[in-house]
Parts: C-alpha cells; sequence; structure tokens
C-alpha cells in the first residue's frame, strides 16, 4: 500500500467522509451511547476492530461473492465476525467485555460496517479494506467522543463519567460547580441530534471557508480539485 | 459515498440462462451460509468451557453480593434446587434456587426473577430474600436498559456510590411495607427514580416486591 493511497484512507475516514458528520450513518447507536464520553469512546473501539476485520475478511474473499447476492453474503460475514468477536471477547477478556460487551451487538445493527463494507471492501485488496475500517472508525472515534463530552457536560456538569469502569480507581472531573442544576434535553436522545446538528454545521463551515481562501488564492487549481 | 461508479465484471462470452445463474447463485448463497455457520459453532464450541466457568465464578460473586457472608454457614451453591418455572417470579424457564441455611435452619433464599416490563426487554434480577419475605438484597444481572440512562439499576453504573439505587431494597419486607408504598416516589410510593428514566426502576420495583412475596408465601417448598 503506498502512503499517499493510506494517507487518502486516512483523509476519507477521520474527516471528508466522516461516518457521522457526513455519511450520517450509524445514528441508532450513536444517540443511544454518547451520553458520556467513554461510552462514545468505547463503542467507536468496538466498531473500528469489527470494521477492519470484516472488511479485511470481506476483501480477500471479494472474488467469491457473486454481484447479485452480495448484500446478504456481507450482513452473513459481519454478524458471523460479530459474533465470534462477541464470544471470544466473553470468554477471554472477560474484564474487557464487561466494559465493551454492550455495545458489541450494537454494531451487528449499525449500517456504517454494512456501508463500508459494499462502498469499499468489495472493490478494494484487504489491506486498504482494513485501513479504510480503522480510519472510517477513528473518524466515529473522535466526533462520538466529542458529542458524548459535550453531552455529559452540559447534562450533568462532568467528564469522563464511567471511566472508573475502564481505569479502576480513576475518578470523572467535575467541571461545573456542584450546584449546576443540570440540563437533562442533553442527556436523551432529542439532546444528541441538536448536538450532532450543530456539529455538522460546524464542519460544513469550517470546509466552506477552506474551500473560500482556496478560491481566493488559486482559482484554477480549486475547479480541477473538486473531483 | 464514493464517487466512481461500480465497474462492472465484463460480460461473459456466453450468458447463463436466468435458472441457471439462480442455481448458482443458490449454491454460492449456501456454501457461505455453510461455511461461516461452522465456523461460528466452531467458536461456540471453543469458548463454552470458559464461558461457563466465568459465569460460575460471577454467579458467586453475586450471591455474595445480595447475601451477606454473616448471615449462612452453609454452601448455597452446593444447596441448590430446581425449580419448574414460576410466573410470580417472572420466568418462563425452569430456575435454580441457592438455599443458605444457619446452623441447619433455613436463613434466605437466593432466587432468579425477571421484570418483563423493563424499557427495553426483560430486565433479569438476583435476589437474597429472607425466610420471613425480608429482601436482603438485590442486583441486576441482565438488562438492555439504554446506557446512561436506566441503567443506574446496575449499581456499576450508578452515580450514588455510596448508596446505590438497588440498595433501597434492603431490609425491607412486602409484610410491613404496603403495595401503596411499594412504588416508585412518582406513584406515590417511596422509591427514587430519575427523571426521565421511571420504567426501568418501576418495573424493577414491582418484580422485588412480587419475589418477595413469593418466597413469604413458598416458604415451606422453597426450604422443604
Amino acid at each position: 500500500m503506498k502512503s499517499d493511497e493510506l494517507r487518502r484512507i486516512a483523509a476519507n475516514g477521520v474527516w471528508k467522509q466522516n461516518t457521522s458528520l457526513v455519511q450520517i450513518l450509524g445514528l441508532c447507536p450513536l444517540l443511544a451511547v454518547t451520553t458520556n464520553l467513554v461510552n462514545g469512546v468505547m463503542l467507536s473501539l468496538a466498531t473500528i476492530l469489527v470494521m477492519a476485520l470484516s472488511g479485511a475478511v470481506i476483501a480477500s474473499l471479494r472474488a467469491f461473492i457473486p454481484h447479485e447476492i452480495r448484500i446478504p453474503v456481507f450482513i452473513l460475514i459481519v454478524a458471523a465476525l460479530v459474533t465470534i468477536v462477541d464470544l471470544s471477547f466473553n470468554a477471554y477478556l472477560h474484564e474487557l467485555y464487561l466494559v465493551l460487551g454492550i455495545f458489541i451487538p450494537l454494531i451487528v445493527t449499525n449500517c456504517i460496517v454494512l456501508a463500508r463494507v459494499e462502498a469499499y471492501a468489495a472493490k478494494n485488496p484487504p489491506l486498504q479494506a482494513a485501513a479504510d475500517g480503522v480510519f472510517m472508525g477513528i473518524g466515529m472515534l473522535w466526533t462520538l467522543a466529542l458529542l458524548g463530552g459535550m453531552r455529559e457536560l452540559i447534562a450533568g456538569g462532568t467528564l469522563f463519567s464511567g471511566i472508573e469502569m475502564v481505569f479502576p480507581g480513576v475518578e470523572a472531573l467535575h467541571l461545573l460547580p456542584a450546584d449546576y442544576p443540570g440540563f437533562l434535553l442533553a442527556a436523551l436522545p432529542p439532546g444528541a441530534f441538536i448536538l450532532l446538528g450543530c456539529m455538522i454545521a460546524w464542519k460544513n463551515w469550517v470546509e466552506e471557508r477552506a474551500a473560500e481562501r482556496q478560491r481566493r488564492t488559486a482559482p484554477a487549481q480549486a475547479a480541477a480539485s473538486t473531483g | 459515498m464514493s464517487a466512481s461508479p461500480e465497474m462492472q465484471p465484463a460480460a461473459q462470452a456466453k450468458a447463463p440462462s436466468a435458472p441457471a445463474m439462480a442455481a448458482r447463485s443458490a449454491l454460492i448463497l449456501i456454501v457461505f451460509v455453510a461455511v461461516f455457520t461452522g465456523l461460528l459453532a466452531a467458536a461456540y464450541l471453543r469458548t463454552k468451557p470458559a464461558l461457563e466457568a466465568t459465569a460460575l465464578a460471577e454467579k458467586t460473586k453475586l450471591i455474595d453480593e445480595v447475601l451477606p457472608k454473616t448471615a449462612y454457614d452453609n454452601d448455597p451453591l452446593k444447596d441448590a434446587v430446581q425449580i419448574a418455572a414460576v410466573a410470580a417470579l417472572g420466568l418462563d424457564e425452569p430456575s435454580t434456587v441457592y438455599r443458605a441455611r444457619r446452623a441447619g435452619e433455613p436463613a434466605a433464599a437466593v432466587v432468579e426473577a425477571v421484570a418483563a416490563d423493563g424499557y427495553s426487554g426483560r430486565i433479569r434480577l438476583l435476589l437474597a430474600i429472607a425466610a420471613d419475605g425480608t429482601v436482603l438484597g438485590v442486583r441486576v444481572t441482565e438488562h438492555r436498559e439504554t446506557p446512561g440512562l436506566g441503567d443506574y439499576i446496575e449499581p456499576k453504573k450508578d452515580k450514588n456510590k455510596a448508596r446505590p439505587w438497588i440498595s433501597q431494597f434492603n431490609g425491607l419486607s412486602p409484610a410491613t411495607l404496603s403495595e401503596r408504598d411499594w412504588r416508585v416516589k412518582k406513584d406515590g410510593g417511596r422509591f427514587d427514580s430519575v427523571a426521565g428514566a421511571t420504567v426501568t426502576p418501576r418495573a424493577v420495583v414491582k418484580a422485588v416486591r412480587k419475589a418477595a412475596l413469593w418466597v413469604a408465601d413458598n416458604r415451606e417448598q422453597v426450604f422443604q
């Protein structure tokens, strides 16, 4: 894999094709889980693992999968992989399973996995497909971490609540004064929608500004690069 | 998503007939299903002993959590009895009751119960109920309540570490606390709940009362 190809995959996953902000995929787990930062990060880590695995497996088998029945085969492979990951975590990494466990079955229903498999892994070699899965997951990770962090801060004035499940002995941060009344809306799904909307608007604003600057400095190049 | 359209594989020299195509696709699908079902079965069989071992270790740990060690002097894991499905406990399958005794006398029963009306499905509980129906301890063993909202029924996720929500039942008995009071505060009872997540505690509160009543009513049968 060439380094500029890796860079392109990384840029797509982390920013340009960000699953939550651009593709707007996987909203169901996103809304349910990002009530705090730690949960958001944990779901993303589990998703990274499953996406890298399923990308690599499907890319390796892509020559044997007829185009007409690719979707059922993809679903079969993703579901089987998630179940195997779930069982192995439960059996051999039980401590980690207690933390990540509830998130792993959520991934089966996550359309990000199927979308990336269909859009990328089915047409590219295994290594690239695994890298695509990892970087799409990293894009999801920072988005969910930011969203989860904002939600718990607004809802209860804390940050990193639940961290003691991952690192025993570490305490959550209480950033707002103890008499902060809390703002329940942020902890509920509508709050997640509102904040996600703000994040999408922010991303579009950043991109528009970047495009504007580029137009001013090099008008000819800008036209060519919008492929 | 991806900007360039998918490149179709070059058309074959001779297009196969529709039934032949269908048969081929079906065959390939069957092969995939067989292979991945085989993988799943292998993973299940491989992980089964480890899963059973951790389940047993967790059961011991859970019993220790609901039942103070000072309350009994036998080994409840060995003094277990199978009971048929009991509707009062919300169970639709046989379950195991662990009996704690002190100097041979019935001290408490550790029973499983299910609250079927959780916010998202069944909530499984493990309860230690004294022979007279007093609740000694309750733990949630399985649930799918909303993470960060309804999951405070699990003491590990509860923000109140000093006095977790689930510990409110300790020492209460349906014999002394009427059904009117054995409700969440929102319904006029005495049990706390978190605003925005009342369905979950309501289900647990109801199931705990039913389980305590069942043990008190079936004392003879449970400890025989």
